[in-house]
């Protein structure tokens, strides 16, 4: 049960415990994380999931596949180097801790 | 508004829970009831008709706002419970089980309902329709049954919700065969050469599509469907029929409540129905447009822009739904994206490989980009969402040449925009 630290747009911190496997999006809409829409959810056809990843957390993860890199082009908010989408971001033990600031805006 | 007058939200699905949540970050501080028919707390219903239903996945995969979501928004729930009846003199809800509940303001997000065939045996066993978790359900286990049982699933309809469901129920080894009414698949919403290359995928994929088909009857054997009669004479054996001809704005409530509707709930861009006291979003809604023509977006893009004016009017405020409109769907290995309105286009210009495919088609009136279709180019998509949200276009020559750089539009906005005059 990876613990994943989401920082909302006005810098609360909400903590959720995550099944593994369990997308971070899904796991901040069941917690009621503020700044995530999620509208297609999960098929990575929206943007509107976008979260930057603590830095020191980046090359943890599976980098993007190409269809996020391209969505991740055109997001609402600002992109950043730490830019990603959180429904292709999986949760599993290795990432216990993983920390993610959602933008303030999505769509 | 008084910010502890009592709101009630009628409808706990994408539009009903956006609103709730809208309310509370709107600084919304009273009471907050959000009723809704399932027993089922809110969840997304678009991947009902995709990766869901093949897979038969979790409830939990389908979370829009869980049980920490909404008791951290304190919103009180009242699921599985039907409201009847909207009392507008004494402000009250009546519900189907006789009770009643007090509003001072009142949000109706009540959603849609498949349309039904009207022809005999539509009401037999293994006829079906999806617009729930228990829809969803029930057709993923048809297909399952015809598949092991070596029957064929007929779906009636060549809309997204139709050949997302024979996507599936092929992928979950079942024979298919897709019924159209009319000449080519989804050709309400897009150009034929986008409907063609859909056509191809799912013939490509062992579908078969049977186009201008008139369903007349479903006959049964006993007691379940065993095939589709249409009017030119052909009989379809089958195991199951899904029907997927499109949906009803489901405003009987409204109506029943002398609300002003017209196919839907009549809305206006803030979401405001013709009660002062009463706003509506989503699939339930009939939006009024600047050009006084109304229409109706069945979308989760919808639900939510239009959800969160409905919350900004609950607190007084005008917030206009202005982004341009957005669709998508998936089937098989392609990712369709749509953005814009393409009703009254009279040119369309396609960009990249229509055979693979891996194209967008842009749609323009008199020169003017009104809305881009796009097959697995999912930068075309994102390009052009921004290009449309500026009020830019690119000409078609622009378009129809490799070589030109959509987002530079973006770059030099005022340039275009003189080049386009």
């Amino acid at each position: 049960m990876p613990r994943i630290v989401y920082i909302e747009p006005d810098g609360r911190e909400v903590a959720a415990e995550l099944a593994s496997g369990q997308s971070l999006m899904r796991g901040a809409l069941e917690a009621g994380v503020e700044g995530i829409e999620a509208q297609c959810g999960g098929a990575c056809a929206c943007a509107t999931c976008h979260c930057y990843v603590s830095p020191e957390w980046l090359d943890k993860l599976k980098p993007p596949s190409d269809d996020e890199r391209l969505m991740l082009s055109n997001v609402a908010a600002e992109r950043r180097p730490n830019s990603r989408l959180s429904c292709q971001l999986i949760a599993e033990a290795g990432l216990d801790g993983l920390t993610v600031q959602l933008p303030d805006r999505q769509s | 508004m008084d910010s502890q007058t009592p709101i009630v939200i009628v409808g706990a699905g994408q539009a009903g829970v956006q609103i709730a949540e809208s309310l509370r970050q709107e600084g919304f501080a009273g009471t907050l009831t959000l009723c809704g028919e399932e027993p089922h707390p809110p969840y997304q219903r678009p991947p009902l008709s995709k990766k869901w239903l093949i897979e038969a996945g979790a409830l939990s995969a389908l979370t829009l706002r869980g049980p920490a979501a909404l008791e951290r928004l304190k919103i009180a729930m009242k699921l599985d419970t039907r409201v009847q009846n909207i009392d507008r003199k004494r402000c009250e809800l009546e519900f189907a089980n006789g009770t009643r509940l007090a509003y001072g303001r009142l949000a109706l997000a009540t959603g849609s309902l498949p349309r039904t065939l009207p022809v005999p045996g539509a009401s037999l066993p293994g006829v079906l329709a999806l617009r729930g978790i228990a829809d969803s359900l029930a057709i993923g286990a048809a297909i399952r049954r015809c598949a092991a049982e070596g029957r064929r699933v007929v779906v009636v309809g060549g809309g997204f919700i139709g050949l997302e469901v024979a996507a599936g129920a092929r992928k979950l080894g079942a024979e298919v065969t897709v019924l159209e009414g009319l000449p080519r698949l989804m050709s309400r919403v897009t150009a034929p050469v986008v409907s063609e290359a859909f056509a191809r995928l799912h013939r490509a994929h062992g579908v078969q599509l049977i186009f201008g088909a008139q369903v007349i009857e479903i006959v049964g054997h006993e007691g379940t469907v065993a095939a589709v009669r249409t009017a030119d004479g052909q009989e379809i054996r089958c195991g199951s029929v899904v029907v997927g001809i499109g949906v009803s704005p489901d405003d009987l409530l409204a109506r029943s409540a002398g609300l002003l509707c017209d196919h839907g709930i009549v809305v206006d861009d803030c979401s405001r129905t013709s009660d002062a006291l009463i706003v509506a979003a989503g699939d339930c809604t009939a939006r009024r447009m600047g050009d006084g023509e109304l229409v109706r977006l069945e979308s989760v893009q919808n639900a939510v822009e239009q959800g969160k004016s409905a919350a900004a009017a609950l607190m007084g405020r005008e917030r206009p739904f202005i982004n341009t409109p957005w669709f998508w769907s998936d089937q098989f290995d392609v990712k369709l994206q749509m953005v814009g309105l393409s009703r009254g286009y009279d040119q369309v210009v396609t960009r990249g490989d229509l055979a693979k495919p891996a194209f967008s088609a842009f749609y323009f009136r008199a020169g003017r980009l009104l809305a881009v279709d796009s097959l697995n180019r999912v930068s075309d998509h994102m390009q052009s969402k921004r290009i449309l949200d500026h009020g830019l276009s690119p000409t078609p020559a622009q378009v129809a040449d490799p070589q030109f750089d959509l987002p530079s539009l973006l770059k030099s906005p005022r340039e275009t925009t003189a080049g386009e005059a």
